[in-house]
């Protein structure tokens, strides 16, 4: 729920802002925060959410989520699991069906002027007006949420992403990369304090999809709320504070991603055997030990909450055994596997 | 209010109108004057005068409304079915940007484009045919109006739309045959009894007349009949926009 301002709260995040902002970084939306009315945490709360289309398809049941000022979100789900929906109801482009959703302490529909104006949208399709300039299409929509012309600011937003040199070329001359470039540059000409990215980096080189993560890093850094769906996991993985997982509408879990990575991830030893070996011992078989590389490596797996991990007898066991190993290492789980395993368990119940 | 929002549309209107000159102003002009020279001169030196005024200065305020009509429709229909079209509708949508300054943006934007190419055509008229004005200033409201009204209606149409032909059925196979049939070349007097009657049942007859009168005192209805015809249209066309703000219709899911 949202609570009503208590500014010293705000004060101490706002404080924490500036230690952490490095030159050149440090820029107007740092100093533009600081003039803001200050608000509590979460900056976006979502209460009982349900959208059913005219179709009858129920694209969100009853989500409950809160967004944490400065975080990168990252929700994760399939194709039509309600990410989408959900950001569009945030933004203001679908009317939800029923619930409620607060976006610095205002309701999206009775307020939805001073929400949208914090609210910045990449969407997933590259739409642009092919026949625009990205300068003209940066200062329409900085005009379109409200604010003044900025020439200063639409151009140190240009030049952040790289676009600066093509400002006034047609952006039907642009490439794809650079049309996704523009995309954030217009959700961000209008300096949003909550930036949505619908899968930003779809259909994007891997160099450039380091540079998108680049840039999100920065604007985190400028103090900037990021909500980011995307499929990449790896993405998720690199950026994001929390993780919500979203299937066929419901949210199946929220959680701190370095948490959710430690309590639900589980680790594999990888055993490099001196000696391959054509077969499990059957005093092992219990453990569920796997052969790899044609008997050269011996796989263990274990929990990592558990209260024993059977790391130290099965050394033990396997020396008693006289299986030696010239090398050992461990690997974590990736949140991809956990989140494959999250939504196939989703299908299955 | 969001006037750098309204603003910011409207510039980007009348941008787009800059890019395409060609397209927007220079094709509609060249046409009209094409009516000045084949009707005014050609057929216009056979016919003579209508009431007491040349054909060829009879047909302008008639064609004025055509292409005033025709370019309103055109432009506000084209404005708003284009970003749907093209899905940056998105940003609109998700803008502090209400529907009405929405609709304040667009249709001012078109109802400018059309208006100016008003005042390039009757120059233009000027150069070709004598033209008197006598009312300019229910001239004036008459072009304003029509401008505002008919570009309410491109809108409207612009939403309706959900491809290109939709976009095109209503201007050319509704509106121009009223255009074509509602006195922009003749006076209704001029037509036998029966189609006198049947003409009265096309809107687009008052405007024509009401504005004809405006130029040369003349008319085929009463002017206050006309000015009240034109007001009613204007009514309705806010109240479908009423509608499909309040519903959302073809704009939110």
């Amino acid at each position: 729920m949202f609570a009503p301002p208590q500014p010293h709260a705000k004060a101490a995040a706002a404080l924490g802002l500036i230690a952490r902002c490095k030159p050149p970084m440090c820029s107007v939306l740092t100093a533009r925060r600081l003039q803001r009315p200050f608000v509590t945490d979460p900056i976006i709360s979502i209460q009982g959410l349900t959208k059913t289309y005219a179709s009858g398809f129920q694209a969100l049941k009853g989500i409950d989520l809160d967004i944490r000022e400065g975080e990168i979100f990252a929700l994760l789900g399939p194709n039509g699991a309600g990410k989408t929906t959900l950001i569009s109801i945030i933004c203001g482009i679908v009317t939800a069906s029923a619930g409620r959703v607060l976006v610095g302490g205002y309701d999206i529909v009775r307020d939805y002027r001073k929400t949208r104006a914090m609210i910045g949208l990449v969407p997933q399709e590259l739409a642009t007006d092919s026949f625009e300039t990205p300068l003209a299409t940066c200062r329409y929509s900085r005009g379109l949420f409200g604010r003044k012309p900025n020439p200063a600011h639409i151009e140190k937003t240009l030049k952040q992403l790289s676009l600066w040199d093509k400002r006034n070329g047609m952006i039907m001359a642009l490439s794809g990369g650079m049309k996704r470039r523009l995309m954030i540059a217009k959700a961000l000409s209008h300096e949003p304090r909550v930036l949505f990215l619908d899968e930003p980096t779809a259909g994007v080189d891997v160099e450039l999809r380091k540079d998108m993560w680049a840039l999100v890093e920065e604007l985190r850094r400028d103090g900037v709320t990021i909500i980011l769906t995307t499929h990449y996991i790896e993405e998720a993985e690199a950026m994001a504070d929390r993780v919500g997982v979203i299937n066929h509408g419901d949210l199946i879990l929220v959680e701190e991603k370095a948490a959710l990575m430690q309590k639900m991830g589980q680790k594999r030893m990888v055993l490099d055997l001196t000696e391959p070996l054509a077969a499990i011992p059957n005093r092992f078989t219990a453990l569920g030990l796997e052969l790899a590389n044609e008997g050269r490596q011996l796989v263990y797996t274990y929990d990592t909450q558990a209260e024993r991990t059977g790391i130290t007898s099965l050394l033990s066991d396997l020396r008693d055994e006289g299986i030696r190993f010239r090398d050992l290492t461990t690997k974590q789980s990736s949140l991809e596997e956990i989140f494959v395993s999250l939504v196939h368990a989703g299908d299955v119940s | 209010m969001n006037l750098q929002g309204i603003l910011a549309i409207y510039r980007y209107e009348m941008a787009r109108t800059k890019r395409t000159v060609l397209q927007s102003v220079v094709s509609p002009v060249v046409s009209t004057s094409l009516y000045f020279v084949v009707f005014g001169s050609a057929i216009g030196s056979r016919i003579q005068e209508i009431d007491g005024v040349p054909y060829g200065a009879f047909i302008v305020p008639g064609l004025l409304m055509l292409t005033l009509m025709m370019q309103s429709l055109s432009n506000a229909s084209f404005a708003i079915y284009f970003p749907k079209f093209i899905g940056t509708i998105f940003e609109m949508l998700s803008a502090p940007v209400s529907f009405y300054e929405i609709v304040i943006g667009y249709v001012g934007a078109a109802a400018t484009k059309s208006l100016i190419l008003g005042a390039i055509i009757l120059l233009t008229a000027w150069c070709f045919v004598p033209l008197r004005i006598e009312y300019p200033v229910v001239m004036l409201l008459f072009l304003v109006l029509t401008a505002v009204t008919f570009s309410l209606f491109g809108f409207l149409i612009g939403i309706w739309a959900d491809n290109f032909e939709k976009l095109q059925v209503i201007p050319l196979l509704v509106v121009t045959p009223m255009v074509f049939l509602g006195g922009s070349f003749y006076s209704i007097d001029m037509l036998p009894e029966f189609w006198q009657t049947v003409s009265l049942f096309n809107p687009v007859l008052y405007l024509i007349s009401g504005f004809r009168w405006s130029f040369y005192g003349i008319a085929d209805v009463n002017v206050w009949i006309s000015l009240g015809a034109i007001a009613l249209f204007l009514g309705l066309c806010l109240l479908a926009t009423w509608w499909i703000f309040k519903t959302g219709y073809r704009i939110k899911k």
